[in-house]
């Protein structure tokens, strides 16, 4: 496959399509207004497909439910404050068991905060920012080619265990131009047959989607029955990298944008013989508790990079529970730390350990 | 021999309504039954019940029916229409569901001209929650949020959505019902009728609203309900067409 060029709220829109996606419902808001513009052009010129500029981030997701219920292939994309808007929606579809890709450019925050990148919604996508007891898929790309790649994944996962998947990336990942290789087109009339859409009662009994049990024996059964979906997807979808890990002393542990910046920062400290090495999730729910607990046996100092005050620190310690030392550094407000920058406080770290 | 004239119609379940004795909705809901059987949709129809009391009009239609979230329901219906746009999707709403929560949704899949059909269910109060005001709930009308009566410097004035929806040029065909008496269930069918064949015709949005009776939280027997509907609360919400394009091809 030839590489292209190409933006990243571009190539996760080029993704979409080659995934099957035909329709896509979103609201402007920077720093991801290039997916729904390109996804307006793109739509419009094939059969089927179906684009709207819908009159706010809560009408979108609501059309991305009706169009699932339809059994179509659908994508909704916003930034930071309109991915709150959402989250009622993405209770929905969790509580309905409705596949849908959420793209989530996110930006500083809290409030309108600012267009540069930042990851202070790990929270908000990890915990699900919506009401009740689920759980979303969220995956968290480093590059280009790899929000190529999951957006492929996000729908296949989406279909597979009926529920929606968070694509969390930033206002880098989203404006940056990278070289980019597509996997092959997604033939729509391959993909699993989906036995509980809503198309009409014809040659079959008439289908309810709904999330109104009334009864607390039924709501409970729900409950337990969305638990083991989510236990099933801990196990088996489980997403990492590791990097220079094997003789660490010392982990750093960062997701997407800031992974990157990890990853130029550990060359820097490698380079000066510090043993420090990178876990890098790309799952961020389901977490790699599991990776990161069987680590500690060895290692005992653990570095967590985010470009927030702390989020996904917590989910490192739930899985050292105690084991190793964690130190945490943060930038938030969209921040962009370069690799030498941080080279230098990990340095610092690792030294005042007396690691070497 | 006996000749069988009444039953219940086919798109309709075998399920007693839960709905308070007097209330509207059974009858609109057997209406709604009564055309999809007459024009054959049963098998190319999906419905969006709403939050509210007909929340559980899912158990009553023998059709396929997608829940959406308070005030939702144009959003959702037009999500599914552009995936299947040769289905008919058709919302039922309530007051304070389509002209209060969903406002913004509904105006604008009005707009786009989504070829969809809502049923507008206004009887004036949140039936389901207990009887407070609702966006329709008339000047002087009491419930449990505007004790002493709907007062505009406190409260506000009501909505009349059916009208402000008529001015968009994306909708094709509005009318106000209601269903208090048989003649004016009559007129309602007919209406239901007009604004599904408009769909299937491609024409554009259409909506019915029907006056309907609350006698649960309009505190007044099922008798003197249906006598308010004529004699206060259509003054303000005016029966008739409000909108018709015709035989204009769409709204458009």
């Amino acid at each position: 496959m030839p590489k292209v060029l190409m933006r990243g709220n571009h190539t996760v829109a080029e993704a979409a399509v080659r995934a099957g996606c035909r329709y896509y419902f979103g609201y402007p808001i920077t720093p991801q207004n290039e997916t729904p513009e390109y996804m307006a052009d793109r739509l419009s010129k094939l059969e089927g497909g179906s684009f709207i500029q819908a009159e706010s981030e809560i009408a979108a997701i609501n059309m991305v439910i009706g169009a699932s219920m339809a059994g179509g292939r659908v994508m909704t994309s916003s930034s930071s404050p309109g991915i709150s808007l959402k989250q009622e929606g993405m209770s929905f579809l969790s509580a309905l068991e409705l596949p849908a890709v959420i793209v989530n450019m996110s930006r500083g925050g809290p409030g309108l905060g600012n267009i540069a990148p930042a990851q202070s919604d790990y929270f908000q996508a990890t915990r699900g920012g919506g009401h009740g007891d689920y759980r979303t898929i969220v995956l968290a790309p480093a590059s280009g080619q790899e929000l190529a790649d999951l957006t492929f994944e996000a729908f296949d996962l989406a279909d597979k265990y009926r529920t929606p998947v968070v694509i969390l990336g930033d206002g880098m990942l989203g404006q940056m131009m990278e070289p980019v290789a597509f996997r092959p087109d997604v033939q729509l009339r391959k993909l699993p047959h989906k036995d509980w859409t809503l198309t009409g009662a014809r040659g079959r009994p008439s289908r309810i989607i709904k999330s109104l049990l009334l009864d607390p024996v039924e709501e409970e059964e729900h409950n337990w029955k969305l638990m083991r979906k989510y236990e099933k997807i801990a196990k088996e979808e489980t997403r990492w990298e590791t990097f220079e890990s094997d003789d660490a002393r010392m982990l750093v542990v960062a997701f997407g944008t800031a992974a990157r910046i990890a990853k130029g920062a550990i060359k820097r400290v490698r380079e000066q013989g510090l043993k420090v090495g990178l876990i890098r999730p790309i799952s961020l729910w389901p977490f790699p508790t599991r990776v990161i607990r069987d680590f500690s046996k060895k290692v005992k100092h653990f570095f967590v990079f985010e470009m927030n005050m702390g989020q996904m620190v917590d989910d490192v310690k739930l899985a050292l529970e105690g084991n190793a030392e964690v130190h945490f550094y943060g930038r938030p407000g969209g921040i962009i730390l370069t690799p030498l920058e941080l080279s230098r406080v990990i340095g610092s770290q690792y030294n005042q350990k007396r690691l070497g | 021999m006996m000749k069988k004239v009444f039953s219940r119609p086919k798109s309709l379940k075998p399920t007693a309504f839960h709905y308070c004795p007097g209330c509207g909705h059974s009858i609109i809901h057997r209406l709604i039954g009564e055309i999809i059987d007459e024009m054959e949709l049963q098998e190319k129809i999906i419905g969006v019940p709403p939050a509210g009391c007909a929340v559980l009009a899912y158990d009553y239609f023998d059709i396929d029916m997608g829940e959406a979230a308070h005030g939702r329901a144009a959003a959702v219906a037009t999500g599914l229409k552009r995936v299947l746009p040769d289905r008919v999707v058709f919302t039922y709403q309530g007051d304070g569901d389509i002209a209060a929560i969903g406002t913004a949704e509904t105006i604008h899949a009005t707009s786009r001209g989504e070829n969809v059909t809502t049923i507008f269910v206004n009887n004036g109060v949140y039936g389901m929650t207990g009887g407070q005001m609702a966006p329709t709930t008339i000047l002087g009308q009491s419930t449990t949020t505007s004790p002493g009566g709907r007062k505009e410097k406190r409260d506000g004035h009501p909505v009349k959505l059916s009208e402000m929806l008529a001015i968009s040029d994306g909708s094709a065909y509005i009318e106000r019902t209601a269903v208090n008496s048989p003649a004016h269930i009559l007129k309602t069918k007919k209406a239901i009728a007009k604004a599904f064949r408009y769909q299937v015709e491609k024409k554009g949005f259409s909506l019915v609203e029907i006056l309907s009776a609350c006698p649960t939280n309009w505190k007044m027997s099922p008798v003197d309900s249906c006598k308010w509907i004529d004699d206060v609360m259509s003054l303000h919400f005016p029966l008739g067409v409000i909108k018709d394009i015709g035989d204009k091809k769409d709204a458009h």
